[in-house]
């Protein structure tokens, strides 16, 4: 299913958001996800759904003011 | 001084953005003395730069201060900061919601709500606000306990644009620890906005974009400290006329 990542297209195998973040690599223990602009808890990732359209956003530590 | 539960001894907080080099942030932290670094979150990056970033912000031992920089409404600022709470693992947020691209002029009613469903959430927040004295008022009714009133616009060193507006507010919350964010250009900025009795500065721009930034780190440490010594030893006012220092008791005629 294609699912946005960051803004970029993604053609992903994965029905959970913890499947699709291992699929993706994304896979770093100082990441935080949102979806659909909602905060993604750590210990909900293997029971959130993905859904074809849908947006995730993964974040992590950079540089700040 | 008190920040929520946390006692501080350093009234500098740095940012760790735009420094030359990791190296050079490293060391321009350590020069500063500070005890609290503030840090973003932005998109992960396929190589895992940000895991590479925080070991080396942890090395630190600083505290860390997490902005929801960039965020322009009350929504995106909210789930940052959830976002922020679970990377690094602390309850503190600088709250920042932006409402102007060009001055990056906080959007003042979209803060205090954000604050005040924040403060609901367990977060201790850090406003980024202006220098407007009712906004405070409010944010300190939305539960914030600490107030983050901007020197000038971000980034533009332009110094304390509006010191009587920081004095109005000081004197109006006594209690209410009270740190400059942003604008603050060099050493004698710093000095004057704890010369005002402000509790603390927090910059980034002026020392990671100094020629060497870890000489101003240690410039804005002793500046800080200096203008906060030169507040609590009651500064005299200043005077119209000149008035001799030198007693005129025994002055010989000499003409």
């Amino acid at each position: 299913m294609k699912i946005f990542v960051n803004a970029q297209q993604h053609d992903i195998m994965g029905q959970t958001l913890a499947v699709a973040l291992t699929e993706l690599g994304l896979d770093s223990p100082a990441i935080a996800t949102a979806l659909n602009g909602s905060f993604v808890p750590r210990q909900n990732r293997e029971t959130t759904s993905l859904a074809a359209g849908d947006r995730l956003e993964v974040l992590a530590p950079m540089q700040g003011g | 001084m008190k920040l929520y539960d946390t006692e501080i001894a350093s009234r500098l907080l740095l940012g760790t953005a735009q420094y030359p080099s990791p190296d050079i942030l490293s060391a321009a932290i350590r020069a500063s003395g500070t005890e609290i670094i503030t840090v973003s979150l932005r998109r992960e990056t396929a190589h895992g730069s940000g895991g590479i970033f925080w070991d080396r912000l942890r090395q630190t031992g600083a505290r860390i201060l997490p902005n929801t920089a960039g965020c322009h409404s009350v929504q995106e600022a909210i789930t940052t900061a959830q976002m922020a709470r679970e990377v690094f693992d602390t309850n503190w947020i600088k709250l920042e919601v932006i409402g102007h691209a060009d001055t990056l002029q906080p959007d003042v009613f979209a803060l205090v709500e954000a604050a005040r469903i924040l403060s609901a959430d367990g977060f201790q927040v850090f406003p980024y606000t202006t220098d407007d004295l009712v906004v405070g008022e409010h944010l300190i009714a939305a539960g914030c306990e600490v107030l983050m009133p901007w020197g000038a616009p971000i980034g533009s060193g332009q110094g304390l644009r509006n010191p009587d507006a920081l004095r109005s507010m000081r004197a109006h919350f006594p209690n209410t620890p009270m740190i400059v964010d942003a604008g603050i250009g060099t050493p004698s900025d710093a000095a004057k906005a704890m010369e005002l009795g402000m509790d603390a500065v927090l910059l980034n721009t002026a020392v990671a974009k100094a020629g060497d930034p870890v000489g101003m780190a240690q410039a804005m440490a002793g500046a800080i400290i200096a203008g906060r010594t030169g507040f609590l030893s009651d500064p005299m006012g200043p005077r119209d006329m000149a008035v001799p220092s030198t007693p005129y008791l025994g002055l010989a005629e000499l003409g």
